[in-house]
């Protein structure tokens, strides 16, 4: 379907287009193989200004929205879920400095982040912190003109790899959710360090490590913000970033209804290729169904965002759930297509499958993304 | 530093038919693409610059539409696009070719080095690259695989040879012409591709460049095109299969009949 783009968001299609071609797919088997961050490949893609898109053109970006990452999202994912995670892993890092960073904090980090000079990580989950932010262990606490923080992060993504971290600790226990905030941590901070890689079931290509604090000092202006604000720096970024997943989830339901379809029109049972068979284009028909309808979704609700609405989180949660659910099962219903075939490493719908698992957990998991549509609603119909 | 690249837009090779009536290329419908060599030559002139600094200006002799493949080498780095078209050059063989890019290089004026692909994969002649140098009365060194050292006043490079390389140095003015193990083209940035967009393409005339009507397009063509025809089927083809010795004794069978 055509969904009219802009020339400039033509050229965003266009360049990520060719990126995934030509230097994602032909090495993600490998990349995923051995579990290999994709750094040239990432390097490569702040030469065409890739990681520029969503910041503002003072700071040497694109000045994109939601919609334009989007679109450069969906592409990247087409070819590998785990290279297009470290990739907007690095967006998600800086989203907290853009949203509520000081102009100086902004010209210090954006504009080497912007050229792909720099990666970042965004740091939140911890042990006892995934669905339920407020179990935060992490602490900062002030000591003359220096923020000293301590506590462990988990599964942080780009961590090892990235050179700023934007990291949530707890300063003020007493205050419940204010008395969460937001800090820049950079690589080199002493007391800082990240811990060995995990083995994970996919998008194998991404870093995900923990990040250690201890005793970790860092200057009293890397604070994000005001003291006190970092769940709501938290929470405007998440919904800023869940369209960029949902994205992800568009890019593999496309590359798996490719595999699929094309592995459908060439495999040949009882005398015919199997595309011919209803029981196939049925499987085939509702693929496409289901990836068409969460892509006007996703499309729709991320230039909705870019107006900056109030019912954002519902929105940005809604296409999350919807394209993520749907990667999920079309990766699922390719490999059935595919059979034996689609079972084996050497065929790229096993890798997209297990990839895809990880779009239903991670930047907020589908229950909880269900849990703000249903407290959404039922905060609307209060009013009502 | 000045450099030109000369570039060509071509059929895309993935997509090339011939037309089972008049034996020659269907160009209809055919995807049109900046032939690869020249991809390859663009990005070592971007090099170049970004090492020594100066200015890269695109050069191409084709139709209007030529335009494109020069806003694809601008949106890669290139800074100027120059467009030598007119109807008079029409039909132009290499030679014709090379005399309108040497009136055209002499319009655009100083240059240091002059960079082509080693050959269009439509015409696979390989002549306009040195063709062009002749006319410019500079060196020329073909089939360029690596740049060693560059400097301000000289090129250290290895021309690839059937068996090996060459390391040959020369002094500016000067033509190379490219092959693709050279380097990796770059993927066309968002900043580049802006600019493409904005940038103006010079177009030149055949009048413009100061050309002799008399050494343009089919006119002055030297070369004339008999015929064009597919190369014959190959004969049979057999695989052998077995152990060594047994292919051996196989092959001594088959070739046994033409004793």
């Amino acid at each position: 379907m055509d969904y009219f783009l802009s020339e400039e968001q033509g050229m965003i299609v266009d360049i990520a287009r060719q990126i995934t071609d030509e230097q994602i797919i032909p090495h993600r088997a490998e990349l995923d193989e051995k579990d290999e961050f994709p750094r040239q490949i990432l390097e490569n893609m702040g030469k065409a200004d890739l990681f520029g898109v969503p910041i503002p053109e003072e700071y040497g970006g694109f000045g994109g929205g939601c919609f334009e990452i989007v679109l450069a999202l969906e592409q990247l994912g087409r070819g590998c879920i785990g290279v297009a995670t470290a990739f907007a892993a690095s967006a998600l890092g800086i989203y907290p400095i853009l949203i509520s960073g000081s102009e100086e904090m902004k010209q210090k980090y954006l504009p080497s982040v912007a050229a792909g000079k720099k990666f970042a990580a965004f740091g939140l989950t911890e042990a006892n912190a995934g669905s339920d932010a407020s179990g935060i262990q992490t602490t900062a606490v002030l000591d003359g003109d220096e923020w000293v923080l301590n506590g462990t992060k988990q599964w942080i993504t780009n961590g090892g790899e990235a050179q700023i971290y934007t990291v949530v600790a707890i300063t003020d226990r007493s205050k419940g959710a204010r008395g969460a905030s937001m800090f820049v941590v950079e690589e080199s901070d002493p007391g800082f360090s990240c811990g060995p890689k995990e083995k994970k079931m996919g998008i194998r290509a991404s870093s995900t490590t923990e990040l250690i604090f201890k005793d970790c000092r860092i200057p009293q202006d890397r604070l994000i913000g005001r003291k006190g604000t970092g769940f709501i720096t938290v929470m405007k970024t998440l919904d800023s970033s869940r369209p960029g997943i949902a994205a992800l989830g568009l890019g593999i339901g496309q590359a798996c209804i490719d595999e699929a379809a094309s592995y459908a029109k060439q495999r040949v049972q009882f005398g015919k290729p199997i595309i011919s068979f209803q029981a196939i284009q049925h499987i085939l028909a509702d693929m496409a169904i289901q990836l068409e309808a969460s892509r006007a979704l996703v499309y729709s609700a991320a230039k909705h965002i870019d107006a900056h609405p109030k019912d954002m989180s519902k929105v940005s949660s809604m296409c999350k759930v919807m394209a993520t659910d749907m990667a999920m099962k079309v990766s699922t219903d390719a490999v059935q297509v595919m059979g034996g075939y689609g079972y084996m490493r050497e065929y790229p719908v096993e890798k997209m499958m297990r990839d895809a698992k990880i779009l239903q957990i991670y930047e907020g998991t589908n229950q909880v993304q269900r849990n703000v549509i249903g407290q959404e609603l039922n905060k609307e119909y209060s009013r009502k | 530093m000045k450099i030109i690249v000369c570039i060509k837009q071509v059929p895309d090779a993935k997509d090339v038919r011939l037309d089972p009536v008049t034996n020659t290329m269907a160009r209809e419908g055919v995807q049109s693409i900046m032939n690869p060599y020249d991809q390859h030559a663009v990005e070592e002139a971007v090099r170049l610059k970004e090492q020594l600094g100066g200015e890269v200006t695109v050069l191409s002799m084709g139709p209007p539409q030529a335009e494109e493949v020069l806003r694809e080498a601008i949106s890669c780095g290139a800074d100027h696009g120059v467009l030598v078209s007119d109807r008079a050059f029409a039909g132009a063989d290499t030679w014709a070719t090379s005399y309108t890019l040497a009136k055209a290089v002499k319009k655009i004026g100083d240059f240091d080095l002059i960079l082509c692909g080693k050959q269009a994969i439509d015409g696979d002649t390989a002549q306009v690259g040195p063709g062009l140098a002749i006319q410019l009365g500079i060196p020329f060194v073909t089939c360029i695989q690596k740049v060693r050292e560059a400097s301000a006043k000289e090129l250290v490079m290895e021309r690839m040879m059937d068996d090996g390389y060459d390391v040959l140095a020369v002094e500016y003015p000067a033509l190379i012409t490219v092959v693709k193990d050279l380097n990796e083209p770059r993927v066309p940035s968002l900043k580049g591709k802006m600019k493409a967009k904005k940038a103006e393409i010079q177009v030149f005339s055949a009048e413009g460049v100061g050309a002799d009507p008399a050494k343009i397009g089919l006119a002055g063509s030297p070369t004339q095109v008999v015929d064009v025809f597919p190369p014959p089927p190959r004969g049979e083809r057999a695989i052998l299969t077995g152990s060594i010795d047994e292919q051996i004794e196989q092959l001594v069978v088959k070739l046994a009949v033409y004793l």
